[in-house]
């Protein structure tokens, strides 16, 4: 089969592998009708994350049909037309019991190197570094479910692929923001990064009750889709000062909650972003928190600022004076997808939302090494890039 | 350590008190010396060999090295007082892992109880066959493909909370352990403590031995309960071996894996 293989910084390549098949008796073969690539790809397109090998398949948005199911598989049989969670959770841990899915104790195969990084493993995660499991990705014909009686959820006929798909991670990832800032009726929230998932926390901040969001980038059409798209109030941070526009706009208060959604590899014009900016060159740092940064200083006394935006290792210089002198609140983590596939397919199937509006550009999967470049490099106007198999 | 010898069955007495012999004031040289002193002793009596009675010297010399090395004790460290033995960290004789299962006790107990359970997580046992309420036979995979196999009885059980076990005379390896089970309030799942103790033979096989048994670490131990936990959890244990991938070395390794596993 052909599938979207991974070789480096700046390499990928659509490759002739085998097909996957059932490893134990809780998986799933998954026939792809419709893969994304996710910004946090990016992060693997750049070699920013660690554990990659050559040769690894791609993808952890993916969807499809069912073709065989392993001998425990209660829930789901072939035929069904699933989308499957970008975490991969056993549904028994003590994690997955109290519905911290990401946090999956028995879904890594490879925990013991991901404890010796962060102390304790995460879940495992489909096309995501050895380090998170070394699970071949979807951006591919077929691929393998692990656990599938729990992850995949079942997608009614009336809806077409394109509005389902970023149930997966981006949809339920920017939920998952708007939800970490526990929006109370009339709040104001900035969103840090008008990509998808900042699309996607963007409209659910306003699903979750904020009077009012303000968006941040510098790209223009990202902006433009946060304006029109999702009715925020739209910042381009390279032709303001972010903190004195978001005091001004807030009349001197403060935004109640500000949401990170760019993560490790964060662009600025400023002084500590192109220290940051050097200082990963040189690999002297893991990441780049400018917009983290940003986040901490402008947000409220008494505020919260949620991180979807994926951090890998050890951040320079976090404001943490000013986070404890503001009593802020910080909440972050991979998605508790989980927890979100069936109120948010309630809210697509009641017309709350079309999550298809992201899309810029649907691609082969063939084509999968051309929408990876575009893709960051913003070119072509690109936001979000659907890969068909 | 130093409780385990006594703690050992009269009838296993003479191999204790050998162990406790050697791991106590009359051993002075490190495991890891030790070997370098065997090897590099071999090289000096086998180069003194090829040479003319000039290099009788080096001939004693390195079998004085082997000597040294098989038998752990060195008279010149003796004569100076040095000891570089026990300074190893003594995972070779004593191992303890420590995890948390999601399930309540019995459930736990009772999985770990079924003896015949044990090789589906100890990456090191090839199998086990009860021989009755107390008693039970183990084969693990030894150095070189060589199995060793052992003969154990339960000493001590108490129903959901503590297992002890040991192994009966004529074992290839003595071997002794301990499991104890406490249930955590609120449904928190249990908490598992294993602690494996182990006598090696002397001699070379004992050297031999101690080499394989370096691969047992706590780490191999404590990977060995995540699978226990992930079997009775999840009921199965999460892989990626033979999956897919671009080229053809990295699933060529993973299979090779799955056949020595």
């Amino acid at each position: 089969m052909k599938a979207v293989c991974w070789y480096g910084s700046g390499d990928v390549r659509v490759e002739t592998v085998p097909e996957p098949r059932i490893l134990n008796p809780r998986d799933a073969i998954v026939k792809v009708t419709l893969a994304a690539i996710c910004g946090s790809d990016i992060h693997l397109y750049d070699g920013c994350i660690p554990t990659m090998r050559k040769g690894d398949i791609l993808g952890h948005e993916f969807m499809g049909e069912v073709v065989e199911i392993g001998s425990e598989v209660k829930h789901l049989r072939p035929g069904d037309r699933v989308v499957v969670p970008f975490t991969i959770a056993c549904g028994q841990c003590f994690f997955c019991t109290r519905q911290l899915w990401s946090l999956c104790d028995n879904s890594n195969p490879n925990a013991w190197m991901a404890e010796k990084v962060y102390g304790y493993s995460p879940a495992g995660l489909f096309g995501y570094s050895h380090m998170l499991g070394g699970y071949a990705g979807g951006q591919a014909e077929y691929v393998r479910v692990p656990f599938a009686d729990v992850g995949p959820i079942k997608i009614p006929a009336s809806l077409r692929d394109e509005q389902v798909l970023f149930l997966s991670d981006i949809f339920p990832t920017g939920y998952m923001a708007a939800e970490n800032c526990h929006i109370q009726q009339g709040d104001t929230i900035a969103v840090w990064g008008c990509g998808p998932v900042g699309q996607f926390a963007i409209r659910s901040a306003y699903m979750l009750g904020a009077h009012h969001v303000i968006a941040i980038d510098r790209i223009p059409e990202r902006l433009q889709m946060a304006k029109t798209q999702g009715e925020a109030t739209v910042l381009d941070y390279q032709e303001v000062d972010v903190s004195e526009a978001l005091k001004d706009l807030t009349a001197g208060r403060g935004p109640d909650a500000c949401i990170d959604a760019v993560g490790m590899e964060a662009h600025g014009t400023s002084l500590d972003a192109m220290y940051d900016q050097a200082k990963m060159a040189l690999y002297l740092a893991t990441d780049r928190l400018h917009a983290l940064r940003q986040a901490i200083q402008a947000c409220r006394k008494g505020g919260t600022v949620s991180i979807p935006g994926v951090y890998g290792g050890l951040l320079d210089k976090v404001p943490l004076g000013a986070a404890f002198a503001k009593s802020l609140t910080l909440k972050m983590g991979q998605t508790h997808v989980h927890r979100y596939l069936h109120p948010l397919l309630a809210r697509i199937e009641r017309g709350d939302i079309d999550p298809a509006f992201v899309i810029t550009h649907r691609l082969r999967l063939a084509e999968a090494p051309h929408g990876y470049a575009i893709f960051r490099d913003k070119k072509d106007h690109c936001i979000k890039i659907d890969l068909q198999p | 350590m130093s409780e385990h010898p006594a703690t050992i069955p009269r009838a296993q007495q003479t191999r204790a008190i050998e162990y406790h012999r050697l791991t106590d004031s009359y051993v002075n040289v490190g495991n890891f010396e030790r070997v370098l002193s065997v090897i590099g002793g071999g090289a000096l009596a086998l180069y003194g060999l090829r040479r003319s009675l000039g290099h009788l010297m080096l001939m004693l010399g390195g079998g004085a090295l082997i000597y040294r090395g098989l038998t752990g004790h060195c008279e010149a460290y003796h004569t100076m007082g040095i000891t570089t033995a026990n300074q190893e960290p003594s995972q070779s004789s004593m191992l303890e892992a420590t995890i948390t299962v999601n399930k309540p006790a019995p459930e736990v107990y009772r999985f770990w109880r079924h003896l015949e359970n044990h090789p589906r997580f100890m990456k090191h046992l090839e199998s086990v066959i009860s021989l009755g309420e107390k008693r039970s036979h183990w084969v693990a995979r030894g150095p070189l493909h060589m199995p060793l196999i052992w003969d154990a009885e339960v000493v001590e059980e108490r129903e959901n909370a503590l297992l002890s076990w040991r192994s009966l005379p004529g074992a290839d390896v003595d071997n002794m352990g301990t499991v104890r089970f406490r249930e955590l309030p609120n449904g928190r799942g249990t908490e598992v403590r294993l602690r494996l103790a182990y006598a090696l033979p002397g001699g070379i096989t004992g050297v031999a031995l101690a080499k394989f048994f370096k691969t047992l670490t706590a780490a191999q131990l404590q990977e060995d309960l995540r699978h226990f936990k992930q079997i009775i959890e999840a009921g199965e244990m999460p892989t990626i071996a033979n999956q897919p991938a671009a080229g053809t070395r990295m699933s060529r390794t993973m299979r090779e894996r799955e056949v020595r596993a």
